[in-house]
């Protein structure tokens, strides 16, 4: 972005970066605590919601705190869970965990709502604006503004920028959106929230965070199959022990069906593709049984944080506070993150409305005491040794030790596992790697990868510049194609990136314009080459309510 | 000289419409909503006549349920003056929605009406001419560019094979087409400026017009999924079979 | 009870369009054809199956001439009906806001006197709705309906003229595309290419094939973004929906996108090197070929 630009300025007292259930619920609490407080919410997404992808099955902790009237008040919870299932899978067979409640008790879920979360996420926004929250869709923060080693806010994108980066005839200059505490509640993997830990190296003594990748469909089924609250996990096939990754299928709304497949991004194998992993585990007799005669409605991908405890940042810094997957609050044996990411937004709010009451700028660095004597605390630190044990152990044996570490310790275990490395430094050359063979899209159940994007409502104008970009494009040649075989055209769940021969030499073509803003290629690049900087603000995916 | 601009509110023009499961129509529960593509540049032109000193005051309307709401405040970050909400929860079709801005244009005396050639759910292409014609207004559809002097508006039409122009006397309804010009942004200050403009909601039924439907809506579906044909094995049979057999050379 | 037929001439011709409105008019019983304009009485004396001509030969090719004329007589007719063209769809639904009924515009199929197919959503559902109106206004949509034939009839040709006041309108002028290829949206044929073409440099073959067929040339999203063509001439669902006649894809894999924005053309041609390549599932015909060697001898085949 150019510097020479003339900018408006606007000032707020909280900007509020991302309005996912994080951000919403910090934009909430602070107008429950300081109702005169000026709040500025930003949201790349067209409107709230239209880049939330969740499974959804909520805890209504968190909720039942910021409103002990959610029920009053029309919260969109409609269906309680009322049957649950884990199951391990072989490639014919499911075999039923017994006992969920105490050899998983994270994945026990009586008392939870299988919820559409952008729904949910609309409903915050309407609460929000109702309590004079300034909520603005369709605007990007591009760049955090930071004077004086503080952060002082956030730069919105240009709109209107050509292809060649030029000023089109529409041209509209960011805004310089002043504050005196921002709140990044970005998501996995926000690009502000990524340039402001560098910039102020919350990340020191802290696990590398390890992600995954979510990937999700909505079906329409039969109502005389549609069970409401139904609610399976599955583990095992068709991962190999070595490969982190497991699936959902809820049932939920009017005859609607989430079904989705999370890939551990800390795999091995290059050759691995988690949109066919999931693609296939839909032929699997437990759960093409739910789906057959149904129709796919939507389909949408995001990463999300699986390293919890160990690899939780600096939570605050001069200016400003991270929270929800920002942070990477989510739990990742409960694969649960909204009710962690609404818990840690009302926590930094707080912690924000006193460092707005105090002189001068300051740090709200109660932030970090509130976390730590919170149940949120208490969550993530039991939890913390399982998903480390599946890295370091494998599925079955990782699997063994969660039910150990809950049986046994109750997750007080006397000691920490730790992650060893970072998800992108897991990767094998592909001639250490066994190539995989996924079968053909049937039609019926599995689907190509440009019919499923088609399904999620992506766009962006196309005339802007490119927004993936590579940093050094003479390395893609001999490492992403020399050596991993272009592993980004299998991990992107969007069919953004696409490896050409042209003039019998390789080349990537990045389709930008597929782009459903998942991550998976900022996190999982070999070296780490692929900048993901934001888009024109509105683009991206559409997801509707349902989602 | 007062330009109203009839906007209306669609499914967004990013989403795949999804029929509904017993063939009532499309489902619309909980889908993204926006400005019909075609009104926003209706609002732009409209903007864009204002700053050239054609016009003093622009009025936005629409007509709907009051979650079409946002769809005015932003025509209003736009640069809209005012807009008007026309309440109802019926279903409306073009001949009603057309007298119902009759009714408004009657109360508004603007010089020019401007609007979207047709909104990209129904597809109808249909109200600027109905409403030109019950007040009995000349009509300038399919505009790509308009231009206003002495009382006239030059709209250049796109017609069949070529580009049309008509003079017309104001006041007059204009339709406008793609190629007209393209929107600006709201920006955030003028969305904020847009949240404190005049809106003000009339409901329908306090106009005094029968909106009651003429089309009853027998079944909605997907269009039938095109079947592979067949496989050439030349080009002079591909070419003959163009000739001979689809007859479309 | 009759139907009348808007119809347009081109020149002394009458168009292709408004042939296919009469085929599509004659479904309700006898048809009256209006004409405007000095030339083409005699041409339209000839179609098949139509009772009279009646021809308004002083009447300006405005909207507001055309529909108060046909409002004027609209009482003899239960049916009106024209193509789906510029000219039909401004004037059509004019004559509709006169008679105080709900015009069915770009009709694809006639169910019966009352019931009507027609597109909405850009063709993404098909709408079947019954009029509850004495007097049905429609345009059709030309593809949709096979053109009345010219052969030895002879209608008798009546004339007439609009004796009612019209709104200050004057007609000024029409300027005829002077590009030599159509737009995409109105081309009767289109010939697009995809990544298959290589680069821009090879994008150029399509030219020859377009001049011989007198059609656009279009491109894929893929096309477009490995910038092989510029982004006007992108077809599909975020670029241009079309529906030519006649729709060529060349070296062009079929992604869903694409397909949103030409699936509804009347016969389509792929041709590709992959037989595996989805536009072959939407394709009437399917060459699986080398477009290098295939586009020249299209062009030779074409001249001949």
């Amino acid at each position: 972005m150019s510097t020479q630009i003339e900018r408006e300025e606007m000032e707020f007292d909280v900007v509020i970066v991302g309005g996912g259930p994080a951000g919403l619920s910090a934009a909430i609490r602070l107008r429950q605590l300081m109702p005169e407080a000026t709040i500025c919410l930003v949201e790349k997404g067209s409107e709230i919601g239209a880049h939330i992808v969740s499974g959804a099955v909520i805890e209504p902790r968190a909720l039942s705190e910021l409103f002990p009237d959610w029920q009053e008040r029309g919260a969109p919870l409609k269906t309680p869970v009322t049957e649950e299932k884990v199951l391990f899978l072989t490639e014919k067979r499911g075999f039923a965990i017994p006992f969920i409640d105490k050899l998983m008790p994270a994945m026990a879920n009586h008392g939870n709502y299988v919820v559409s979360l952008g729904e949910v996420c609309r409903w915050l926004g309407a609460q929000a604006e109702e309590m004079g929250v300034e909520i603005y869709p369709g605007f990007a923060a591009a760049e955090p503004y930071i004077e004086d080693g503080r952060l002082c806010g956030v730069i919105t994108g240009d709109m209107g920028v050509t292809r060649e980066g030029e000023q089109g005839p529409n041209f509209a200059p960011g805004m310089i959106l002043r504050a005196k505490q921002t709140i990044l509640t970005e998501g996995v993997r926000g690009s502000i929230s990524q340039r402001v830990m560098k910039q102020f190296n919350l990340r020191q003594g802290v696990d590398p965070q390890t992600y995954g990748l979510g990937i999700k469909e909505v079906w329409e089924i039969p109502a005389e199959k549609h069970k409401p609250g139904f609610v399976q996990h599955s583990f095992g096939w068709p991962m190999d022990d070595g490969t982190y990754g497991g699936a959902w299928l809820y049932h939920f709304g009017e005859n609607l069906v989430s079904y989705g497949f999370v890939t551990g991004l800390d795999y091995s194998n290059t050759w691995l593709s988690p949109f066919q992993e999931m693609q296939r585990l839909k032929t699997h007799p437990e759960f093409a049984k739910h789906l057959e005669g149904g129709r796919r409605l939507i389909y949408g991908a995001r990463a999300l944080s699986e390293g919890g405890f160990q690899s939780l940042p600096r939570l605050s810094f001069p200016g400003g506070v991270l929270a929800g997957d920002s942070a990477g609050f989510l739990n990742m044996p409960k694969i649960k993150g909204t009710h962690t990411a609404m818990k840690s937004g009302t926590l930094a709010a707080e912690a924000v409305a006193e460092a707005l009451g105090g002189e001068g700028p300051c740090e709200a660095t109660s932030y970090t005491r509130r976390f730590k004597s919170s149940w949120l605390f208490k969550e993530l630190f039991e939890a913390r040794n399982v998903r480390p044990a599946f890295a370091r152990w494998g599925n079955r044996l990782g699997a063994l030790y969660a039910g150990i570490d809950s049986l046994i310790f109750r997750g007080r275990a006397p000691w920490t596992l730790h992650f060893r490395h970072t998800d992108h430094e897991a990767l094998k050359p592909a001639e250490q790697c066994k190539p995989i063979t996924y079968p053909k899209p049937d039609g019926t159940l599995t689907f190509d990868l440009t019919s499923s994007v088609f399904l999620s409502g992506t766009n962006h104008e196309e005339d802007q510049p490119v927004h993936l970009k590579l940093r050094d494009p003479s390395t893609w040649l001999p490492v992403n194609w020399g050596i991993f075989r272009s592993p980004e055209s299998r991990y992107c769940p969007a069919g953004v990136y696409e490896a050409l021969e042209e003039n019998s030499t390789m080349r990537l073509q990045i389709n930008a314009q597929n782009c459903v803003h998942c991550k998976t290629c900022d996190i999982k690049d070999p070296t780490q080459n692929i900048d993901w900087c934001v888009p024109e603000g509105a683009g991206g995916p559409n997801y509707p309510v349902g989602m | 000289m007062k330009i109203v601009v009839p906007v209306k509110r669609v499914v967004d023009y990013n989403i795949k419409p999804r029929v509904k499961a017993d063939n009532s129509g499309v489902d619309t529960q909980g889908v993204k909503m926006s400005m019909n593509p075609f009104d926003e540049i209706a609002v732009e032109e409209a903007v864009r006549l204002r700053e050239k000193g054609a016009a003093s005051e622009i009025v936005v309307v629409t007509i709907g349920v009051a979650e079409a709401q946002p769809v005015l405040r932003t025509a209003m970050a736009m640069g809209a003056d005012r807009a008007i909400l026309v309440q109802t929860d019926a279903e409306l079709e073009p001949l009603a929605v057309a007298k119902l801005l009759k009714a408004i244009v009657d109360r508004e005396n603007p010089g020019l009406v401007i609007m979207g050639k047709q909104a990209i759910d129904d597809d109808m292409n249909a109200t600027g001419q109905i409403l030109a014609a019950r007040l009995n207004w000349p009509q300038g559809t399919f505009a790509s560019s308009v231009a206003v002097e002495d009382g006239r508006i030059t709209v250049v039409r796109e017609a069949d094979g070529g580009l049309e122009t008509v003079r017309l006397a104001l006041p007059a309804v204009v339709t406008t087409d793609l190629r007209l010009n393209e929107p600006r942004y709201a920006t955030m200050p003028n969305i904020m400026k847009a949240k404190k403009k005049p809106l003000e909601t009339i409901a329908a039924d306090t106009l005094g017009v029968d909106i009651t439907p003429r089309l009853e809506t027998i079944k909605v579906v997907e269009p039938p999924v095109r079947q592979a044909g067949i496989k050439v094995s030349s080009v002079a049979e591909l070419v003959g079979k163009l000739r001979d057999e689809a007859k479309v050379i | 009870m009759t139907t009348l037929a808007l119809i347009e001439a081109e020149g002394a011709a009458i168009k292709k369009a408004s042939l296919s409105a009469v085929a599509a008019a004659r479904h309700f019983g006898a048809v009256d054809v209006l004409l405007i304009g000095a030339e083409g009485a005699q041409e339209a004396a000839k179609i098949e199956g139509i009772t009279r001509v009646l021809h308004a030969d002083s009447t300006p090719h405005l909207a507001e001439c055309i529909a108060a004329l046909i409002a004027d007589r609209a009482k003899d007719y239960d049916h009106i009906v024209s193509a789906a063209t510029a000219y039909g769809k401004n004037t059509l639904p004019r004559v509709a806001g006169l008679l105080d009924v709900q015009p069915i515009t770009e009709v694809v199929e006639i169910i019966d006197a009352d019931t009507f197919v027609r597109p909405i959503y850009a063709g993404s559902a098909l709408s079947t709705v019954r009029s509850r109106d004495a007097i049905k206004v429609l345009t059709v949509r030309n593809a949709n309906f096979e053109a009345a034939t010219l052969g030895d009839a002879s209608a008798p040709i009546e004339a007439v003229s609009a004796a009612v006041e019209v709104p200050d309108a004057a007609y000024v002028g029409i300027e005829l595309t002077h590009s030599d290829r159509p737009e995409l949206e109105s081309a009767r044929v289109v010939i697009s290419g995809g990544r298959g073409l290589k680069d821009a440099a090879n994008f150029k073959l399509l030219e020859p094939v377009a001049d011989k067929l007198g059609a656009a040339i279009g491109a894929s999203r893929a096309a477009v973004d490995a910038g092989f063509a510029p982004n006007e001439m992108q077809v599909g669902q975020t670029g241009k929906i079309v529906a030519p006649d006649l729709y060529i894809a060349v070296g062009l894999s079929g992604a869903i996108q694409h397909l949103a924005g030409m699936k509804d053309s009347r016969v389509i041609v792929a041709i590709n090197m992959d037989p595996e390549a989805p536009i072959f599932s939407v394709a009437d015909y399917g060459l699986v070929g080398d477009l290098f060697e295939v586009l020249p001898q299209l062009k030779a085949e074409l001249g001949a």
